[in-house]
């Protein structure tokens, strides 16, 4: 195709600039600073939040869980699905982690995350199986899902819990160390993102993801295998929910039957601020594990500047809501400004409308 | 332009000759709602001849006090559904309705009809903000209420804490357990409003120009815009039903237990999403049916009474349900599948043209 048949051209501008300007409207930067603002105030408020041992350990660790649940709900929701059963699937891998902790004493702790990877990614199967080759909507299916894990989880732990005591010290301890300055689980955390974030971004079966979620039936009649991504999707989803667990597990110790209740909306909630839009295609990886950070910082800033952190659902509220609000806003700038271009486009040439129509 | 010729397979389900191919008794009884209703006779049956005390008058006055919450937010979920939005926010209306009447009944000495009303117009509100965001603002309604399903139950734990008000006059709270036909019968009082809204919904949804509209923005809303259903204020007033009642059942919650508190009713939403969809309603919207609903409902309270009396915990009875739903909505495609195959086995008796085939694979 000739460039007079498209509306709009593509821009002059260097690379590097180009780049650049994306960057500043992007809305992971607004979400940054955000944060930053966030805890700059709460530090001017008091210097242990950023400046003590404890202060910088748990802002740092506290979010590394929210983040890889949120960067699996990432990838369902850009497909156009979600994936409600996350919270149980921690629940349920980290309690098996320390079931086997306890039968096999001697396991090495990297043994865990194998565990914990595979566990969950065989619960996200179920649930990709349902739905993809079910062809029924993905809501329903892990609602049904949360459910069952739950109960199996329940009434497999009931009122027993897995203690500190049951795991060895080397993987405890994978919840206290840190590496130069950083703890250990933040850094798993980060390379579970920058590995997903980098194949949404650069593989092509990444990239039909965003197509299928842009519009299933035209990827569908594209030639796309739909059926297989959405597949794999859920299964990354699983797995990286049966990670998270491992990392409850290490960093909590202690694994009784309510872990992870209730994450999963936090996970969508994440996403969603951080730009993935619930209607699919659009959005990051990076956006989602920000989000997550957004929502735990605060959590964590509530009580220090003074406010009851019994509040701070609301404030997650109104804050998933003015996501969205400004979302909405920014597309339909955008779209006003499509519809003019595409206006001006007749008016300077009326034949490359004919010229594009089919014969 | 130069969009493609090419239809893509449609979503919703045309209405074609093969609707009325079948006498109406056929039609009628072949549906989702009546496997459900069909369902829930078979397990009442089952539990009454194998279930010890299922027959006795206590367990479907308990069964109707725990599921009336359900019941009632179910009502007006349906039509939301119908409409093809969805309202995640619900349980914590309950929630912030029962730290309404408490906080409002304690420190501001209010009698407790006035509270209720307060409570109860509160919940309208908390609808009319989810109905303004998603009508008029045109934001995906799974989107705005998980924010809002946060920000209500934030609201609710913010005014109480971890507080519990428990000082309710014994009056109400007796009235919340009271019986219809006096002592010893089944029905407890909660029925009476929730019969009353039920007819209402009924004739709404099934029995009013309004109520067609509903269906036909859940299957086509241009459509329905252009036929003159005004689609912005149904949703809007659709989503402030949903907040009245569900505060009203936050009301009778609160007087139920004789007590207020934050977390009240957590994860109430999630159920009576469950009992809807098994009650045959499409969370694509344009589908279902309130007999089928009720059944869906009822349905689960049943199995979960019957499993209680059995002595199950609560998490067995989670795993069914949750088994029950997934059946529910993956038969619906595998029948499909059955008859599709079948049709192609006996072979020419099935769809021919491309168009048709596209139309019946998308179903």
């Amino acid at each position: 195709m000739s460039n007079e048949n498209t509306i709009i051209h593509p821009s002059r501008a260097s690379g590097l600039t180009r780049t650049l300007s994306n960057l500043l409207r992007s809305r992971e930067i607004a979400v940054a600073a955000v944060i930053v603002v966030i805890v700059v105030l709460t530090t001017l408020k008091s210097h242990g939040f950023v400046f003590s041992s404890d202060g910088w350990r748990n802002l740092l660790v506290t979010p590394s869980l929210l983040i890889v649940l949120a960067v699996g709900q990432a990838a369902v929701i850009i497909t156009r699905n979600v994936d409600l059963s996350v919270g149980s699937t921690l629940g349920l891998t980290a309690y098996l982690v320390g079931k086997v902790f306890i039968a096999n004493p001697g396991m090495p702790a990297f043994m865990a995350f194998v565990i914990g990877l595979a566990f969950g990614a065989a619960l996200g199967l179920i649930n990709g199986v349902l739905v993809a080759f079910g062809r029924v909507p993905a809501m329903v299916i892990t609602l049904g899902t949360l459910y069952i894990y739950r109960g199996v989880f329940l009434s497999w732990a009931g009122s027993n819990r897995v203690n500190a005591s049951d795991f060895p010290s080397g993987f405890n301890s994978l919840g206290t160390n840190s590496l130069i300055g950083i703890p250990v689980l933040t850094i798993i955390a980060l390379i579970l993102m920058a590995v997903v974030g980098y194949y949404l971004r650069t593989a092509r079966s990444g990239r039909e993801l965003y197509a299928i979620g842009s519009d299933p039936d035209a990827a569908h009649l594209y030639g796309l295998p739909v059926t297989r991504r959405v597949l794999v999707a859920f299964v990354l989803s699983g797995a990286l929910a049966g990670l998270a667990g491992v990392i409850y597990a290490a960093r909590y110790g202690t694994v009784s039957s309510g872990a992870g209740s209730g994450m999963e909306l936090q996970a969508v909630g994440a996403a969603v601020i951080g730009g993935v839009a619930i209607a699919g295609g659009v959005g990051t990886v990076w956006g989602a594990a920000l989000g997550a950070l957004l929502l735990v910082t605060i959590n964590q800033a509530l009580p220090i500047v003074g406010i009851s952190d019994f509040w701070q659902k609301a404030v997650v509220g109104a804050l998933i809501i003015g996501a969205i609000v400004l979302d909405r806003i920014l597309a339909a700038r955008q779209e006003r400004a499509l519809i003019a271009a595409r206006d001006r486009a007749r008016l300077d040439t009326p034949t490359t409308v004919k010229a594009g129509s089919p014969a | 332009m130069s969009t493609a010729t090419a239809t893509p397979p449609a979503k919703e389900s045309s209405r074609s000759y093969q609707s009325y191919a079948h006498p109406w008794w056929r039609r009628t009884l072949l549906t989702r709602e009546f496997a459900i209703i069909g369902l829930l006779v078979v397990v009442y049956l089952y539990s009454m001849i194998n279930v010890a005390n299922f027959d006795s008058p206590l367990t479907p006055y308990y069964l109707f006090l725990d599921i009336a919450p359900i019941l009632l937010i179910a009502l007006p979920m349906t039509m939301v559904m119908v409409t093809g939005e969805i309202d995640l926010s619900v349980a914590s209306v309950v929630g912030l309705s029962s730290v309404l009447v408490g906080v409002l009944h304690r420190d501001a000495n209010m009698s407790i009809p006035t509270a209720a009303l307060v409570a109860i117009l509160i919940g309208a509100v908390c609808g009319a903000l989810n109905g303004y965001l998603v009508a008029y603002v045109g934001l995906p309604s799974l989107a705005v209420t998980i924010g809002s399903m946060a920000l209500y139950r934030g609201i609710a734990q913010g005014l109480l804490g971890t507080e519990a008000v428990t000082d309710f006059p014994k009056k109400w709270t007796d009235l919340a357990k009271d019986r219809i036909f006096g002592d010893g019968s089944s029905f407890p009082m909660i029925l009476i409003p929730f019969l009353i809204l039920l007819v209402l919904s009924v004739w709404l949804l099934h029995y009013s120009t309004a109520g067609r509209g509903i269906f036909e923005i859940g299957l086509n809303k241009e459509a329905a815009h252009f036929t003159g259903v005004n689609v912005e204020l149904t949703k809007f007033w659709l989503f402030i039903f949903a907040g009245a009642v569900s505060a009203l059942a936050g009301v009778f919650y609160t007087l139920r237990f004789g007590s207020a508190r934050g977390d009240n009713a957590t994860g109430l939403e999630l159920q009576v999403i469950a009992a809807v969809v098994l009650g045959g309603v499409s969370v694509f919207g344009g589908r279902g049916a309130y007999h089928g609903v009720i059944a869906g409902v009822v349905l689960i309270g049943v199995i979960s009474s019957a499993m209680r009396l059995e002595g199950q915990t609560v998490n067995v009875i989670n795993i069914v349900i949750g088994v029950l739903l997934v059946l529910s909505v993956i038969s619906t495609s595998f029948l499909a599948w059955v008859s599709r195959w079948l049709h192609s086995r006996s072979g020419g008796t099935g769809p021919t043209s491309p168009l048709r085939r596209a139309v019946a694979e998308g179903n």
